[in-house]
């Protein structure tokens, strides 16, 4: 029975999502909505953080691109297809983080952090100091992409509930696709690299490839994210690929408890709501914020996805583990 | 013909060199390794047994020299080139997954025989082939009893055992154990000879050890090496007979009298 407990947690939490837009409300439904989108967007980083033990600094750059290829594939008083838009959001930020890929995983540790950074960097000016994509005011989003297929409409992007139950259909899709992922025997590679990639290689594994998969993958993901983040908003910025971006989409894996998909999403709710709470109180939240986030960090090791177990063992007396 | 000629020679090493700066940690460096026998390799410590060992596996590019499998010159290939070769290695400190399982520990080295990474939706535990393999070199490494266990939890003999297993699971025909005793009590020890002895007849194996009873025990051929070169190589009673041997082990001499 208790092991069971965690999927009916999960099924509580998803039924919640499902009818909360019930509760009529349709800033607290936008706001929801965000949350799990920047869900998404740290599940994505989690792979390769939490679970292939790449710290990368620049992953708002595959969420900008996404936001940016919807922007940019929809004409100014047209709805561009959202059959054809989202793939190639997806497929572009994929994309991008595979050449990336290619430079930054020649280096590791702190390097790799600095290089990450310097190619969202690189993304970041691209978009701000270019007449590319609207130069620094970025681009309004006129039209939301149209959903006709073969003569009919599923669903309707312009409704807000619609949009809201497509991202949490998106939220289902990406968590479910990565917990088959780490299931695999791709997965459990990815896995042995963060805990010990020389042994990976001397046990015939060439750990590179491997892990450019997966640096496509998470970019690829954040993209989904980033291309909903577009449509829900209507506008792109080049703010959405600063490294401030980047940052906040660790520091909610970091607060949620790296290698820990759920973790991931609690830490985008934490980031959010945070945000949320704390500027209401003062116009120095993130002073606030930065406060919280570093005591979690001191207290909370293993971050927000950690408390139950930590819990249990107080509980039962167990000593920690 | 020459030695490589002989089937039964998986690996070959000719005069491998390895310079750091000016200091030669190899130098000229000839060993074979052949197929049903074990090949010991002594020295004191900084003689340059752990850099021979990295040059062979692929953790360290020689500076010169050649090293042939089957006749082919792997020189320049990786780390894991070379495994997927059938050269397999252990560390001489304990080189695994701590958080992973046992288990898991052997099936990822099992499973580097057969990767299929855009199976990204099977079941790893599906991988039927990786599955057994890993379960028959947990028993062949004597583990099966702990195969659940987190590996981290594992006593240190255990852990070299585990090392063992790992190597076993990748299928390698050459294993290099680079100190494979060291640390262990004198059971643990007496139970990895017994391995060893089990391996020896249907693999090549070269063993870094200090541990002078376990050498004679099971050694073929035994190298020895002083500052970076191979001072005598020969029969474990030609070494025992050795003068310049005795000499090197100056006042170890007794440990060559067991």
């Amino acid at each position: 029975m208790s092991k069971h407990i965690p999927l009916i947690l999960k099924l509580i939490a998803l039924g919640g999502l499902l009818a909360f837009p019930m509760a009529d409300s349709p800033f607290y439904t936008e706001l929801v909505a965000k949350t799990v989108l920047f869900g998404i967007f740290a599940m994505s980083l989690d792979l390769l953080v939490g679970f292939t033990g790449l710290v990368s600094l620049g992953h708002a750059a595959y969420f900008g691109i996404a936001a940016y290829t919807v922007a940019l594939m929809t004409p100014k008083y047209e709805a561009a297809s959202f059959w054809t838009t989202f793939p190639s959001a997806i497929g572009i930020s994929a994309a991008a983080a595979l050449v990336v890929g290619i430079f930054v995983l020649r280096t590791k540790g702190i390097y790799f952090i600095m290089v990450t950074l310097a190619f969202a960097q690189m993304v970041f000016y691209l978009f701000h100091d270019t007449a590319l994509g609207g130069g620094s005011d970025g681009i309004y989003l006129n039209l939301k992409p149209d959903t006709t297929l073969f003569g009919g409409k599923p669903f309707d992007l312009d409704n807000p509930f619609h949009l809201y139950y497509l991202i949490i259909a998106t939220l289902v899709v990406v968590y479910l696709f990565l917990k088959l992922l780490l299931r695999s025997p791709f997965g459990k590679v990815l896995v042995g690299i963060k805990s010990n990639e020389h042994r990976m290689k001397s046990m015939g594994y060439r750990t590179f490839g491997y892990k450019l998969a997966a640096f496509s993958i998470a970019g690829g993901l954040a993209g989904a994210a980033g291309y909903l983040y577009a449509v829900l908003f209507g506008f792109v910025t080049p703010e959405l690929m600063s490294w401030h971006q980047s940052g906040n989409v660790l520091l909610m894996v970091i607060l949620g408890g790296m290698g820990n998909l759920v973790g991931a999403l609690l830490g985008a709710l934490a980031f959010v709501a945070m945000q949320e709470v704390f500027s209401t109180w003062t116009k120095h939240w993130q002073l606030v914020m930065g406060s919280v986030i570093v005591l979690s960090v001191l207290f909370l090791p293993g971050g927000l996805s950690a408390v139950p177990r930590r819990l249990k063992a107080a509980l039962t007396g167990g000593g920690e583990k | 013909m020459s030695d490589t000629m002989n089937n039964d020679v998986l690996l070959v090493a000719e005069k491998l060199t390895k310079r750091f700066g000016g200091l030669a940690a190899n130098q000229d460096v000839n060993l074979s390794l052949e197929r049903g026998k074990l090949h010991a390799l002594l020295g004191p410590n900084g003689a340059g047994k752990s850099t021979c060992i990295n040059m062979l596996s692929g953790d360290l590019p020689p500076t010169e020299g050649r090293i042939l499998y089957l006749g082919q010159d792997i020189s320049r290939t990786s780390a894991a080139q070379r495994s997927q070769l059938g050269i397999g290695r252990s560390y001489q400190r304990t080189n695994i997954f701590p958080k992973f399982s046992v288990f898991e520990n052997v099936r990822l080295a099992a499973q580097s025989r057969n990767q299929r990474a855009w199976k990204i939706f099977a079941d790893a535990m599906n991988d039927k082939t990786a599955v057994d393999k890993a379960m028959a070199a947990i028993e062949e490494a004597g583990l099966t009893s702990r195969a659940q266990r987190i590996a981290g939890t594992l006593s240190h003999g255990e852990q070299r055992q585990l090392e063992i297993a790992m190597v076993l699971a990748t299928d390698a025909q050459v294993l290099l154990l680079d100190e494979p005793l060291a640390g262990m009590g004198s059971d643990e020890s007496h139970q990895m000879v017994e391995l060893l002895l089990k391996l020896r007849p249907s693999r090549a194996i070269l063993l870094v050890e200090h541990d002078m009873d376990a050498v004679f025990a099971v050694a073929n051929t035994i190298t020895v090496m002083v500052n970076g070169q191979v001072l005598e190589s020969g029969s474990p009673e030609q070494i025992r007979a050795s003068t310049q041997v005795q000499q090197a082990y100056l006042g170890h001499e007794e440990m060559l009298h067991v």
